[in-house]
């Protein structure tokens, strides 16, 4: 449930909401500064955020830079995003013990699923979020993935300044927050505005020091929200007609470019909020009596990810670039009726050779529209299942 | 075409945790080939085995102790859930696995998964099934069905191709069936033993010797990727309908329940929207390398 209201709160009311936070008994997960980049981690008081830091992004490229003011959220997002709290890289899905009769009994005590606070969530990660609950939350719902995903809390903020490889604006997921979250901070210079999303949120922000906002302060954040949407993604894409376009030139030339660069390391797939695929595998104890099964992240870019008896459906990197590309922007709408990226920019950004979806696609895209115009709409590309 | 999900059986698994097996236990064993068995097994909970129910062409999990789980066909009758059967061949750790359990051993099961061959749709139909390997497994349940409701379908062709005369699983059965009058069994090998007198050759082949009544047939394939991509094709130059060629296709699959993104096929997972597909709901894919 939303409400219209706008609040203005201090910016020294974040560590009591911090705190208060932590009272509830959540574990505080927020942006902190770690190997040079902004990553999430455990948090204790607001001194703890990168405040006064940003970075400079770009194809292959990411470097923290220091503000010229102490902004307490001026950056976007660093490698990771909620995916690693939700749906973590290494998750033991059940122990099984041998009944001394033949048989086995699986131990199936969920595995404790920690009660997390979020803080400091961006509009693209809200919205990976809920595409990752089509897959996870679905009717057959993974029970740890659904048990942190009812009891999270998420302090969202909103982008004034997106970076260098964000496109959110293109994939209609920010960059204000719209839903998922239960308080939402558009950072003003001198206080915060936040936003309820939630009954929760709104018993949050009781606890800490606000008063109403004024009518300019809405017409203020409104302005900013505008404006970064407009003017300041580093990245934009057409997404007009793109799944059709992608899913009937699997043939096209510009696969086998990027095929070419790609070195198959599945960093974008790691990075990306909403890759969810993965590996399951057993493993016995010493005394062959106890066994566990483990779901670890995998990625379409791994060659035996395709491997059955007979060989590997996807054994060029052509292919699993193909596979990866499409099924963010094309095939993902067959599969959820959404799209599949929310235009975070992370592969973009954490990828060593800097291949660039944005650029990879519209390129194929545009060259296939281009036709269509010369040779008119009965051009032939070829057939395609969205 | 398929049942839509909706409407499939419920999938068993232990507490109804979608990634944890329950327990079914090996009651008979029967060696088909030097490399494959059909294995009946029973569930050890009364509540799964009451629960259990499946469609002709869905699969299960099959899961070994410590070892790990793959994704087989069930090969019995529908009809007949007092136990289940998985004709198994083995190529790796599991299915080797499986292949040394001893009657009254314990293994774990989640399902069943996937799509079903749309019997509804082939009925008042002449029914066409082209088998290659161990792609006669998924194939038997619907056979069981069909022979069982025989007068509701038209003409019933059965095209089963194998390596070489040892190689033929169920064999007994298949002799069965073709002494009767109402069911047409023709059987070939790449590899002829000097016993052989049948027809040699791959067997797409033997669809030369079939008189299709192409607007009024089904044709339910199941094998290696080259053959159904042949025989999918030579169905449609015979102008089979589109709607009415169903191929089973094999992918990795870790998971059954569309979560682990291996069985991606395009738009399709395989696990959920197949393993049967009908030809014009994957035309765009079907012919491409790679997807
Ligand atoms: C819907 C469906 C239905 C099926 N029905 C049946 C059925 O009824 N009966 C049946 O017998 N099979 C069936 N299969 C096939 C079966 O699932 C596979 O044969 C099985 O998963 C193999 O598992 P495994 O652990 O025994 O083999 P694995 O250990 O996975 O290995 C299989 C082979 O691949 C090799 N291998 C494994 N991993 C790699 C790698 N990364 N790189 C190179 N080589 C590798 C192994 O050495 C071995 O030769 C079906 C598959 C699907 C998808
Ligand atoms: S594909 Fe790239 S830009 Fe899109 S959501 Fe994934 S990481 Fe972000
Ligand atoms: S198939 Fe590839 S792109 Fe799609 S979710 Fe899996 S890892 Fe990500
Ligand atoms: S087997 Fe896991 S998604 Fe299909």
């Amino acid at each position: 449930m939303r409400r219209d209201g706008m609040f203005a709160v201090a910016k020294d009311q974040l560590d009591p909401l911090i705190c208060e936070l932590a009272h509830d008994g959540y574990t505080v997960i927020g942006p902190t500064i770690r190997d040079g980049a902004i990553t999430y981690d455990e948090i204790t008081s607001a001194a703890m955020l990168p405040r006064g830091w940003t970075q400079e992004t770009d194809g292959g490229h990411y470097r923290l830079k220091r503000r010229t003011d102490d902004a307490c959220f001026g950056f976007v997002v660093g490698p990771h995003s909620l995916k690693r709290y939700l749906f973590p890289s290494r998750l033991k899905l059940f122990s099984v013990t041998r009944d001394g009769q033949g048989g086995f009994s699986p131990d199936v005590e969920p595995p404790p699923a920690p009660k997390y606070a979020f803080v400091g969530v961006r509009s693209c990660d809200l919205a990976a979020v809920a595409v990752q609950d089509m897959v996870f939350n679905s009717e057959m719902p993974d029970p740890y993935y659904r048990q942190v995903r009812e009891q999270m809390f998420v302090v969202a903020v909103n982008c004034a300044e997106p970076g260098g490889t964000c496109f959110c604006s293109s994939m209609d997921t920010g960059p204000r927050c719209s839903a998922g979250y239960d308080l939402a901070i558009t950072e003003l210079s001198t206080s915060f505005a936040m936003e309820v999303g939630s009954e929760r949120g709104q018993a949050m922000l009781e606890r800490v020091r606000h008063e109403e906002a004024d009518a300019n302060a809405r017409h203020l954040v409104d302005l900013m929200m505008s404006t970064a949407a407009k003017h300041n993604m580093g990245r934009s894409l057409d997404t007009a007609d793109l799944p059709e376009i992608l899913m009937s030139n699997l043939e096209h030339r510009q696969w086998d470019q990027a095929g070419n660069r790609c070195l198959a390391c599945a960093n974008c797939t790691l990075v990306c909020p909403t890759c969810f695929c993965n590996n399951i595998y057993d493993r016995t104890d010493l005394s062959g009596d106890h066994a566990d099964r483990y779901r670890n992240w995998g990625s379409c870019f791994a060659l035996e990810f395709t491997y059955h008896t007979g060989g590997y459906i996807r054994s060029s990197r052509r292919a699993r670039y193909r596979q990866w590309l499409t099924h963010k922007l094309a095939s993902w709408h067959g599969q959820f009726g959404t799209s599949g990226c929310v235009g975070c920019g992370r592969c973009i950004t954490w990828c060593p050779v800097g291949i660039d979806i944005t650029v990879e696609a519209t390129a194929i895209a545009d060259d296939v529209r281009e036709s269509l115009k010369r040779h008119g709409s009965g051009t032939k590309t070829e057939e395609a299942d969205v | 075409m398929s049942t839509s999900l909706s409407q499939r059986p419920p999938i068993v698994t232990h507490a109804s945790l979608p990634m944890v097996p329950t327990m079914a236990r090996l009651i008979d064993r029967v060696q088909e080939t030097s490399n494959t068995f059909t294995c009946r097994l029973e569930f050890v909970d009364p509540e799964a085995a009451a629960r259990f129910r499946f469609y002709p062409g869905q699969f299960n999990m099959v899961y070994l102790f410590g070892v790990g789980e793959a994704a087989i066909s069930i090969s019995s009758d529908p009809d007949d859930l007092s136990s289940i059967q998985h004709t198994i061949r083995h190529v790796g750790s599991v299915t080797f696995a499986v292949s040394r359990l001893e009657v009254g051993d314990v293994l774990g099961i989640r399902g069943p998964f996937g799509s079903n061959w749309p019997l509804e749709a082939c009925r008042g139909r002449d029914v066409l099934l082209v088998a290659g390997g161990i792609g006669i497994a998924p194939l038997r349940p619907a056979i069981y069905q069909i022979l069982k409701h025989r007068e509701q379908y038209g003409r019933l062709i059965l095209l089963y191709g194998v390596r070489s005369p040892k190689d033929m699983i169920y064999r007994e059965e298949v002799e069965a069936w073709s002494k009767r009058r109402d069911f047409q069994v023709m059987c070939t090998v790449d590899y002829p033993d000097p016993q052989w007198i049948g027809p040699v050759g791959v067997v797409t082949s033997l669809m030369r010797r079939v008189r299709l009544d192409s607007a009024r047939t089904s044709v339910l394939v199941c094998g290696p990727r080259v053959m159904n991509r042949e025989a999918a094709h030579s169905f449609l130059s015979h102008h089979v309908p589109e709607e009415h060629i169903f191929v089973s296709l094999e992918r990795n699959m870790r998971c059954g329940i569309g979560q682990c993104g291996h069985c991606q096929y395009g738009p399709k997972f395989v696990c959920k929207d197949g393993p049967v597909f009908s030809y014009d709901s994957v035309r765009t894919m079907f012919s491409k390398e790679e997807v």
